[in-house]
């Protein structure tokens, strides 16, 4: 299975590089830094360094026994992605790409957010390696994430509110594309997601594949075999790239990407785009996207802000497209469901993204024998969650 | 020949710069554009860019997403722009450009827009996100059929890939004068004229420039080294700031007889 893109940015018919012709020399420099710089002995310490001693990797692979016993399936096991600095995988991304602006000698860092996670995440890494940090994010998360703004300006990060179409994450991004034409010469634009023009979405998926290495080595040495399911939450699909990577040529494992099908794909308020979308041309990429007949491009919904995105990265795409990893869908009340059901039976409050592929695993595991082994992707903690999540168990509660 | 050549030897001829506004086809509704698109041929306009509005714009400043919202918030569709040009061009002999992001197209299949296109008379397409390596297959399908796909280089852009855009383009190279987003500015960036200089040198192919262009000394100061000038935020505000269909035809009429004058007899 070939799953490196082409010369041209395309894994199979997705991916490629629509940008207008000012981005198409910063994305030609990138094209050309990126591959030379990461592959470079000082670069790879350096980022090995602060993965280890800055981020807490490797993050461990944690048996989750009382959830396989109660499932009565396949073993479960749990990679421990909350455990990681600032609370998620987003932070192997970022320190990456704030490490490679560095190297580049761009001093000035833009990043998009939705809920506030990724930018939270770019701003660590910036006040890390002392670079200028700015984050665009929808005036509507502003508003429902007053804590992420406070915590991103904390870490010394400009945060500027975005005013402009549904005012959430894509919005960001189009602001974000804006800002990086309009300073293009000192600016490094780090996007959050395996999405966004080539070189994007392989080198996201590159900076993440540090999950799915630690994964695969620590099963073996625990299990001495593969897993035979891989499960992990897809909203623009960093995670789940990055921990489905390294097992694509293992043809026993199933991957397993979990979509947000938000009140339902009927209903037509959700994020499912693999389940449900088309082939569209969105954010410098052709992949799958939520779109009306006339091409427009519809807002998603979930209750999870992180999988909140109209697209997905077209490497994902090209999996399911290929077969090679399937793409299933779980609702807002089931992920509130894993939410409460992870935090009550493991101890461990997981993020409403993660949520998604616990309510899933736990579905799956019990069609699975007790001889069988499955991973879930625990992408980030939920303690982000925790006040929302109270809010919609008091209306529950008196509906 | 295609229209958009003929226009330009023409106005070659006669010593003229051509004056290319641009509006967003439904802002605020479909009738208001058709009556603005007639007045401002009438007015001076050598050429129009029609704008498809679409969803999420990354090319465009504040005044051009506000309206390409309000022309989505009117209903307006590829369809619908494609509609008006087929009501215009038997009124019309001057050159109608379509300018929109990829993905309408894309998603009306190339082949499907291309042909409808040249059967509604578009004279050319104008599409930010598609740089040629994308847009083989749509401006390939477009050239065909006599629109003209025509491309944008930047100040960014290197001498190669000028060559390369210069020579693929068809009608006219949009040179996009500032890296930036679409916007009116007070005074047009650095550097612009050596680009469009130098873009001129490459072919035969006339060189427009656009992007931050507001004002008649703007369009003097362009006409000294371009073939034309695209006019798009300025006549949008325009739009956006009269209180009935009539002031909008009226008040984007006289910027556009006010923007040509200093284009005329202009040329070196």
């Amino acid at each position: 299975m070939n799953s490196e893109p082409d010369e041209r940015g395309f894994f199979g018919e997705f991916g490629g590089r629509y940008v207008p012709e000012t981005l198409v020399a910063a994305i030609d420099e990138l094209t050309e830094a990126y591959p030379r710089i990461s592959e470079s002995a000082e670069f790879k310490r350096e980022l090995d360094d602060l993965l280890t001693h800055y981020a807490g990797r490797p993050t461990p692979l944690t048996f989750a026994a009382r959830m396989t016993e109660e499932v009565g399936g396949a073993k479960i096991y749990l990679k421990r992605e909350d455990l990681a600095h600032t609370g998620a995988h987003k932070i192997n991304n970022v320190l990456g790409q704030a490490l490679l602006a560095r190297y580049m000698g761009k001093p000035r860092v833009i990043a998009e957010t939705g809920a506030g996670q990724h930018g939270t995440a770019t701003a660590t890494a910036c006040a890390l390696l002392g670079l200028e940090c700015e984050v665009y994010m929808g005036e509507e998360d502003v508003r429902r994430q007053a804590l992420n703004v406070f915590r991103m300006e904390l870490l010394g990060a400009k945060v500027n509110p975005v005013s402009s179409g549904s005012k959430t994450l894509k919005d960001a991004i189009n602001e974000a594309m804006r800002d990086w034409v309009t300073n293009i010469h000192d600016t490094y634009y780090c996007i959050g997601s395996v999405m966004g023009p080539h070189p994007y979405p392989w080198m996201v998926r590159n900076f993440q594949r540090v999950i799915g290495l630690e994964a695969r080595k620590q099963i073996l040495e625990i299990e001495g075999r593969l897993p035979d399911a891989v499960v992990a939450c897809v909203g623009g699909g960093s995670n789940a790239m990055g921990i489905f990577h390294p097992f694509v040529d293992d043809e026993g494992v199933e991957l397993v990407g979990v979509e947000p099908g938000g009140e339902g794909v009927q209903s037509g308020r959700h994020g499912a785009t693999l389940t449900a979308g088309v082939q569209a041309i969105f954010h410098g990429k052709k992949t799958y996207v939520l779109t009306d007949d006339d091409g427009q491009i519809f807002p998603a919904h979930s209750i999870s802000a992180g999988l909140d995105y109209p697209g997905v990265g077209p490497e994902h795409a090209y999996l399911r497209d290929t077969g090679r990893a399937k793409y299933d869908v779980i609702n807002d009340d089931e992920a509130l469901d894993g939410f409460i059901y992870l935090s009550r039976t493991e101890g461990i409050i997981p993020a409403l993204e993660s949520s998604h592929a616990v309510a899933h695993a736990r579905k799956l595991a019990a069609q699975m024998s007790s001889d069988q082994i499955l991973i879930v992707n625990l992408s980030g903690r939920g303690d982000k969650d925790v006040s929302e999540v109270r809010d919609i168990l008091a209306r529950q509660g008196t509906d | 020949m295609g229209r958009i050549s003929e226009r330009f030897e023409t106005l070659a001829a006669r010593g003229e710069t051509a004056l290319i506004p641009f509006l967003t086809v439904g802002d605020p509704d479909i009738e208001t554009s058709e009556a603005i698109v007639l007045s401002m041929a009438e007015a001076g306009a050598d050429l129009i860019e029609l704008g498809v509005p679409f969803s999420d714009p990354i090319a465009e400043g504040p005044t051009i997403q506000r309206s390409s919202e309000r022309a989505l918030e009117s209903g307006t569709s590829l369809h619908a722009v494609l509609e008006l040009v087929s009501r215009l061009r038997p009124r019309l002999d001057i050159p109608l450009i379509l300018m929109g992001y990829a993905n309408p197209f894309f998603t009306m299949g190339y082949e499907r827009f291309s042909k409808i296109a040249a059967e509604v008379g578009v004279d050319g397409i104008i599409v930010p996100d598609l740089p040629p390596e994308e847009g083989d297959d749509l401006y390939g399908r477009c050239n065909e059929r006599g629109v003209d796909g025509i491309l944008l280089a930047a100040p960014t852009t290197t001498p190669d890939r000028l060559e390369m855009l210069a020579g693929s383009s068809r009608g006219f190279l949009y040179y996009v004068s500032l890296t930036g987003v679409t916007g009116a500015r007070s005074q047009i960036a650095e550097g612009v004229e050596d680009g469009v200089r130098a873009a001129r040198g490459v072919g035969k192919i006339p060189v427009c420039v656009g992007f931050g262009i507001s004002t008649p000394d703007h369009a003097r100061t362009v006409s000294a080294y371009a073939d034309g000038v695209v006019v798009g935020s300025a006549v949008v505000n325009r739009i956006e700031a009269a209180t009935s269909r009539d002031e909008a035809v009226a008040n984007v009429a006289s910027y556009i007889a006010e923007m040509k004058a200093p284009l005329r007899a202009s040329q070196d």
